[in-house]
């Protein structure tokens, strides 16, 4: 009899079905769904179709030139010769120099923020770094070439006098002669690398910013309890919680530093000429040599400038999507809660 | 049989209470910075430029710092243990970074001001084009031009990527499923294109393709399509956040998911919309490299949107700014100087539409 009923228990356990759910919309709903959807199809239509225009577009230079464009330094379109070789390592030496200076700065603004300022000028420092993101990049590049160059060829020729043994230093002048060559240390990589550190750090403050103030309270409390000084606390706790979101926030302003035009076009000099000088006069990068030259290109050379921009594009994307990959990774803070 | 004894209360003479004051500062902690500044600034100002071949004003400021940095490591080294030194250097080097930071943007925003104000003093500059030539004095001739294409551009930039953003974020959040995912990883990999690129597929594509001068809606297309992802993805960032406890209550009321949305969602995030919104307007406005290859320069005010080069305020300023003639720097600086104000009103509107929202 047991048995049997037990039989039977199982017989409906087994016989059991999730009931299934019907969703009925009303008409106002499906309109809607409709709608929205048409919107997401729209706005995949559009940058999809970019993406694939560009990539159309710009497979006649890769066809004609081959793997000859990555290793050429030249672009010289009345003699048929284009390469990229100058402009992509243009383009990495700014964009790395400026992350060297901004990093430091956009961390410790950001750890200031979070742990150091007092709550009632967290908001409006929070503000400012916002603001600083919305400062129009010609406004920098003006104060970059009128304000900070003059000053920054004094800095530049110290640079070379003392450190000029590692090559990344060197220039090619004598830095002691009675009067300096001034015009060797203007319109460098550098000086154009720090007005981009200055336009892309508070893009890596903010994400670093949001992810330091996620540290855990009673982490940071239990930190202060053991007698932690503040930059105790702060490299116990904060650091190692919001390492994800450094990385992250870095990789982002790279992304941005690397598709940088205005501010560099009105600093640099063009060169092509695949070198790691950052101090001397003269490099290039991508977004600037679209600038200042579309205007004369037509047919195979606008193809090139397409190419050098996909180029560009994917490895900006390629950094953008470690960024966000590392970034969603990073500890949510669930596992550390006391 | 034990008897519980309370214990004895003795009252205690009442004394105000006082609060301790938990991060007091010693004498040391207050003075140790300034003995080291002050001494930094003696050594260095003694060295630099007479005993060492340096010069120049940063680099005086760079040395000053450094040496200010050692010197309050070694002092504070006197009294203290490893720990309270590491904290009072970091300290230091966290607070430096936040000034130097808001210092560098001050300057950069002060330094705009001051050099554009002998443009900026005269009123003609925002009333006049400058149709009279660009050799004449500052009295004549202004960025009228440059404001109205600004505006033109903008609010048609405004007026493409708004809806489709936000109803593009809508249908990422709210209706979901495969397609959403999709046009997520797209839209997101978007924002990644150089906004230089943006001018360059807009030219290729709508000016060289139909044989079409430049013109002002170009520039506005080229915007839209730097501005777009920017936006979607913000707006979807700020709906994502919205909590589902409010959609689920909100259903189960019987509500249908359009009023749910309309109702419960879209005014649950307004103020943070609204803040995303703007900034991102504010980056159209300010942003050149788009424009530059699309909308073409001219010194004309044309209103137009469809016919002839219209200039913007940035373009204006790069490309005055890229001749050796200082009358031209100076209107240069000026016009950069109405683009700052006109992104600061824009930010301001966005803090006040944020903390509108935030106190009722």
């Amino acid at each position: 009899m047991e048995n049997r009923v037990g039989k039977a228990f199982v017989t409906t356990v087994d016989n059991d079905r999730p009931r299934r759910l019907r969703v009925g919309r009303t008409l106002g709903d499906r309109v809607f769904r409709g709608t929205a959807r048409g919107f997401g199809v729209t706005v995949l239509a559009v940058m999809g179709g970019i993406g694939v225009f560009l990539t159309i577009e710009a497979i006649p230079a890769f066809r004609e030139f081959g793997w000859d464009f990555f290793t050429t330094a030249e672009w010289n379109p009345e003699n048929g010769v284009l390469g990229l070789a100058a402009v992509l390592v243009g383009t990495l030496t700014v964009a790395v120099v400026s992350m060297v200076i901004a990093f430091p700065l956009a961390l410790g603004t950001a750890l200031y923020i979070s742990q150091y300022a007092a709550p009632k000028a967290k908001r409006w420092l929070i503000a400012m770094v916002d603001l600083m993101a919305s400062v129009p990049s010609v406004i920098y590049g003006l104060v970059g070439a009128y304000l900070l160059q003059p000053e920054m060829v004094y800095v530049s020729r110290w640079l070379h006098d003392m450190f000029g043994w590692i090559p990344v230093f060197r220039v090619d002048t004598d830095p002691d002669a009675a009067v300096f060559a001034q015009s060797r240390y203007t319109a460098s990589a550098l000086i154009a690398a720090i007005v981009v550190a200055m336009m892309v750090l508070p893009y890596a403050c903010m994400v670093m910013r949001e992810v330091f103030d996620q540290a855990p309270q009673g982490e940071r409390e239990a930190a202060y309890a053991l007698g932690s000084t503040r930059w105790g606390m702060v490299r116990a706790v904060v650091l190692p919680f919001g390492r994800g979101g450094i990385i992250g926030g870095t990789m982002l302003a790279l992304g941005r530093a690397l598709g940088e035009t205005i501010a560099v076009v009105l600093i640099i000099a063009p060169l092509f000429e695949v070198k790691v000088r950052i101090l001397e006069n003269g490099t290039i990068t991508v977004p600037s040599l679209i600038a200042t030259r579309y205007g004369e290109s037509v047919g195979i050379q606008l193809a090139g400038l397409l190419a050098a921009g996909l180029v560009l594009f994917v490895i900006t994307l390629i950094t953008n999507s470690i960024a966000a990959v590392i970034v969603t990774r990073s500890r949510s803070g669930a596992s550390t809660e006391i | 049989m034990t008897a519980t004894l309370t214990p004895q209360r003795t009252e205690a003479p009442e004394a105000p209470e006082v609060r301790r004051d938990l991060r007091g500062r010693t004498v040391d902690d207050r003075v140790a910075p300034l003995g080291a500044a002050l001494g930094a600034l003696g050594l260095v100002s003694l060295v630099y430029d007479r005993l060492l071949p340096l010069s120049g004003t940063l680099g005086f400021l760079i040395c000053w710092y450094l040496t200010f940095v050692v010197m309050y490591a070694l002092v504070s080294w006197y009294r203290h243990p490893a720990p309270a030194v590491a904290d009072r250097v970091a300290g230091v080097l966290i607070r430096t970074s936040a000034l130097v930071v808001g210092g560098a943007l001050a300057t950069v925003i002060v330094y705009v001001f001051i050099r554009g104000f002998p443009a900026l003093r005269h009123l003609n500059i925002v009333t006049d084009d400058l149709t009279a030539g660009p050799q004449d004095p500052l009295t004549t001739g202004g960025v009228l031009h440059g404001i109205v294409g600004t505006a033109i551009q903008i609010g048609i930039a405004i007026s493409i990527t708004l809806p489709l953003g936000v109803g593009c974020a809508v249908f990422m959040t709210e209706v979901g499923g495969k397609l959403a995912r999709i046009v997520r990883t797209v839209v997101e990999a978007m924002t990644a294109l150089p906004s230089i690129v943006c001018g360059l597929f807009v030219y290729i594509a709508f000016l060289l393709a139909f044989d079409v001068q430049r013109n002002g809606f170009a520039a506005s297309l080229a915007i839209s399509v730097m501005m777009l992802p920017i936006i979607a993805r913000s707006a979807e960032v700020v709906l994502r956040v919205v909590p589902n406890g409010l959609r689920e209550a909100s259903l189960a009321l019987g509500a249908s998911q359009w009023q749910t949305v309309r109702k419960v969602v879209l005014p649950t995030a307004r103020p943070a919309l609204a803040t995303a919104m703007v900034l991102g307007v504010a980056r159209g406005i300010g942003e050149t490299s788009p424009v530059l290859i699309t909308a073409g320069y001219t010194t004309f005010l044309n209103a137009n949107p469809f016919e002839g080069p219209m200039v913007s305020l940035p373009l204006f300023a790069y490309t005055l700014a890229r001749s050796p003639e200082p009358l031209f720097q100076t209107r240069a600086f000026g016009a950069a100087a109405v683009l700052m104000v006109l992104v600061l009103l824009v930010f301001l509107i966005a803090r006040m539409a944020a903390a509108q929202r935030r106190d009722r």
